[in-house]
């Protein structure tokens, strides 16, 4: 039918079609492509104030001969793959409550609720919860207050207080596609589950994860880039004690002004992502296709 | 068992004519002799003690009853079950009980409570007040996943990421069994619902009627005590309902389990079970076997949602026992059965079944007369192993002329859409498709007669 319609159509649907894609081309092409081209070819040359022009793997090189690089970079993918999981163990039972145990009204305000916050930008959202952590912080006025300890503690400026940063800042997008995968599963498999002999962790196993399963390796690659991509959150709340690999890039950038070498680190970024998420497709034997639906 | 005819529904009360009360009065009737084995516990015959369902009377605990045989004891009994929702009762002071084997239906419109009454025996509501008990076993505070009954869901809830075996086993396992045993287990029941080498295909790539009897042996294979079905079949199409209906009688029958199926389809309710309970706004109208309802509606809602009826409204001249003279609105008198309580001079509705209206009466098999008397109207249970006996003929007494308004042409359901003299009042008349009526056209004038006892009265209104 369409092919019939273009056929007879012709040049005036190749221009529509022409207009339309055209945005999207240049965008791609200007704002992806070429400067991945460029920082492709920078990443193999040396920085130009050394004066060799040719083409080298000195920056790659650099990354493996120095350890505060390579640690800095698995620490960074350790920590990403550890807030995955954190992220969906604490949004699963929220997306469940929210689609399966409250009524519909109360469902869409609990979701509202979870969406305002996301309103407000990643940075204030940040100086907030340094607001409450802080060594002066409410918390510490609080605890101090009722006694439970003597002198403030600081609770900003370590892997923990990090970790917990970067998973309230990724939870949403974790669990707004659990709560579309979970609207689509028809609670009388939970109940038939239940009525054939399963308790609440069997039906959860057996029954819920597998059908949720494209929703949450949806949700878990889009955690795990945002997080390992992220450079506010970790240089925030983790300090100068908690190094995050996106720190070193920008150091080699705006620092050093070696863009050779940081052009070198986003590539490794980039690498690492790709394989990390390529690996968690085989693992849980989920399609690309299917889970970016 | 002790022969047919003691009635395997109590706990609904009736009277000598075969006509069940509602349950509202909770009135019950003493069961048969039995001797409890242990004193320490409250059996259910106690709590039916005074032709009532004595309050608090809980069946024995668990284990108790455990080494008893299982058959003292009907598979399913429901004491005083009510349950609201806010301010809307669901399901209103309901009692039965299904004794082992039976296949027992539960008949009403939607939202009359009988999906939430089932869920209640499922265990996924808990009654406000009453007593659920499966085997003697109060089933109190027990959650679904303890519970000795299984329920097919309305939509079958298939696990669709598991093939058919694994969903036949997901209970077993569920229980522990040896994965040996399992698939033994599997084969076995898939072999009984006629699906042998089924088990690895997904229940995606099954028709409709396999899929139903994949959801019927994954509930079968765990040897439920009772088997619950909410309307399965009224996802299917005609032709494979009517396959099914016949199937699913066939296999329990086979099986022997018992059954609760309920269904807002009469014609599902009416071909497959033992016994129907039929449901209106939270209470049972009348507890009786598909024919009894049919022939004997205990209630105006039963005679009205039963089979098809025609309905006249107009005043009772005579009462005789349960036989009467009606003068209708239109000025024609009927004799008709009349519903107990009813006294003369009392505003009626009659119902008349279409089928049981004969065309020209005088020219067919019918022979004219009045009845020598009014007949008893036997209780098709109190007729041990065949049909109840016919009444006498020659009581096929009552005449209308009717205007024949419209053929309406169904094959072996065609109908007659007639008007009686001088009145606007709709009556349906079954037309045989036998060759005798070809004749008829929409505009002719016709006589049709019926029996005294086709008729039926109930007080106006009650119906509705």
């Amino acid at each position: 039918m369409s092919a019939v319609a273009a056929s007879k159509a012709g040049p005036g649907l190749r221009l529509t079609l022409a207009l339309f894609l055209t945005p999207v081309v240049l965008w791609l092409g200007l704002l992806i492509v070429l400067p991945h081209i460029d920082l492709l070819i920078m990443s193999f040359r040396m920085d130009p104030s050394f004066g060799d022009e040719g083409w080298s793997f000195e920056n790659y090189r650099q990354f493996f001969a120095e350890p505060i690089y390579w640690l800095t970079f698995v620490r960074t993918a350790g920590y990403s793959v550890l807030v995955t999981l954190l992220t969906f163990l604490v949004s699963l039972p929220v997306a469940f409550y929210v689609t399966k145990v409250v009524a519909r009204n109360t469902s869409r305000f609990l979701l509202t609720m979870l969406l305002l916050p996301f309103w407000v930008s990643e940075l204030v959202r940040v100086y907030g919860w340094m607001i409450l952590l802080r060594e002066s912080g409410v918390l510490n006025h609080w605890l101090t207050g009722l006694g439970i300890t003597a002198a403030p503690v600081e609770m900003l400026y370590n892997d923990a207080t990090m970790i917990m940063g970067l998973v309230y800042t990724s939870m949403l997008f974790m669990v707004v596609p659990l709560v579309s995968v979970l609207e689509s599963l028809d609670d009388s498999l939970i109940e038939a589950a239940y009525d054939l002999g399963a308790g609440p962790w069997t039906i959860m196993r057996t029954i819920v994860v597998p059908h949720c399963m494209p929703g949450i390796m949806s949700g878990a690659i889009v955690v795990f880039m945002l997080t390992l991509g992220n450079y506010l959150t970790p240089n925030l709340m983790g300090g100068k004690n908690s190094l995050w690999f996106t720190e070193q890039i920008y150091n080699q950038f705006i620092a050093s002004f070696n863009w050779n070498q940081g052009a070198a680190f986003g590539f490794l970024l980039l690498a690492l992502s790709s394989c990390i998420i390529w690996l968690g497709l085989r693992l849980t034997g989920q399609k690309l296709s299917r889970v970016v639906q | 068992m002790q022969g047919p005819a003691v009635s395997p529904l109590r706990g609904t009360g009736g009277n000598r004519n075969g006509y069940r009360t509602a349950p509202a009065e909770g009135a019950c009737q003493t069961r048969r002799a039995w001797r409890p084995r242990s004193s320490s516990c409250t059996v259910p015959a106690d709590g039916c003690r005074n032709g009532r369902w004595r309050a608090g009377a809980r069946p024995c605990a668990a284990g108790v009853h455990d080494q008893m045989s299982p058959d003292i004891f009907p598979d399913l009994s429901v004491g005083n079950v009510v349950k609201r929702f806010e301010k809307f009762t669901a399901v209103d002071d309901v009692s039965f009980e299904v004794e082992q084997g039976r296949f027992f239906s539960i008949l009403g419109p939607s939202g009359c409570g009988k999906t939430t009454l089932l869920r209640m025996i499922a265990g996924f509501e808990s009654p406000d007040s009453g007593v659920i008990a499966i085997r003697g076993r109060d089933m109190a505070g027990i959650a679904p996943n303890r519970r000795p009954v299984n329920l097919i869901f309305q939509h079958l809830a298939l696990f669709p990421m598991m093939s058919v075996a694994e969903n036949i086993a997901f209970g077993l396992k569920r229980r522990g069994m040896a994965g040996g045993d399992i698939a033994r287990k599997v084969q076995d029941v898939l072999e009984r619902v006629g699906l042998p080498g089924y088990g690895a295909k997904m229940p995606a790539q099954l028709s409709g009627g396999q899929r139903q009897r994949v959801a019927i042996a994954r509930c079968l294979v765990l040897e439920p005590a009772v088997l619950l079905l909410d309307e399965p079949l009224g996802a299917l199409d005609l032709k494979l309902r009517e396959q099914m209906k016949v199937e699913l009688k066939t296999l329990q029958a086979e099986v022997g389990t018992t059954f609760v199926y309920i269904t807002h389809d009469q014609s599902e309710a009416l071909v497959m079970s033992d016994h129907v309970a039929v449901m209106n706004a939270g209470r049972f109208e009348q507890v009786d076997t598909p024919r009894n309802l049919y022939r004997r509606p205990a209630s105006a809602f039963v005679a009205g949602f039963v089979g098809e009826t025609n309905v006249w409204t107009g005043t009772l001249e005579e009462v005789a026992g349960d036989a009467g003279v009606v003068r209708t609105d239109e000025g024609a008198v009927f004799r008709a059965r009349v519903a107990a309580g009813l006294a003369r001079g009392a505003r009626v509705d009659m119902f008349i079944r279409p089928e049981a209206v004969l065309i020209d009466p005088d020219g067919a098999a019918c022979v004219t007369g009045d009845a020598p008397d009014y007949a008893p109207d036997y209780a098709e249970d109190a007729a041990p192993g065949g049909d109840a006996p016919l009444p006498p003929r020659g009581a096929c007494a009552n005449r209308a002329s009717v205007q024949v308004q419209a053929i309406l042409f169904d094959g072996a359901a065609s109908r007659l859409l007639t008007h009686p003299e001088g009145s606007r009042r709709e009556v349906m008349v079954a037309l045989p498709q036998n060759r005798l009526y070809d004749h008829i056209k929409p505009g002719d004038r016709i006589t049709v007669g019926w029996d005294d006892r086709a008729g039926i009265c109930f007080a106006a209104g009650s119906g509705r």
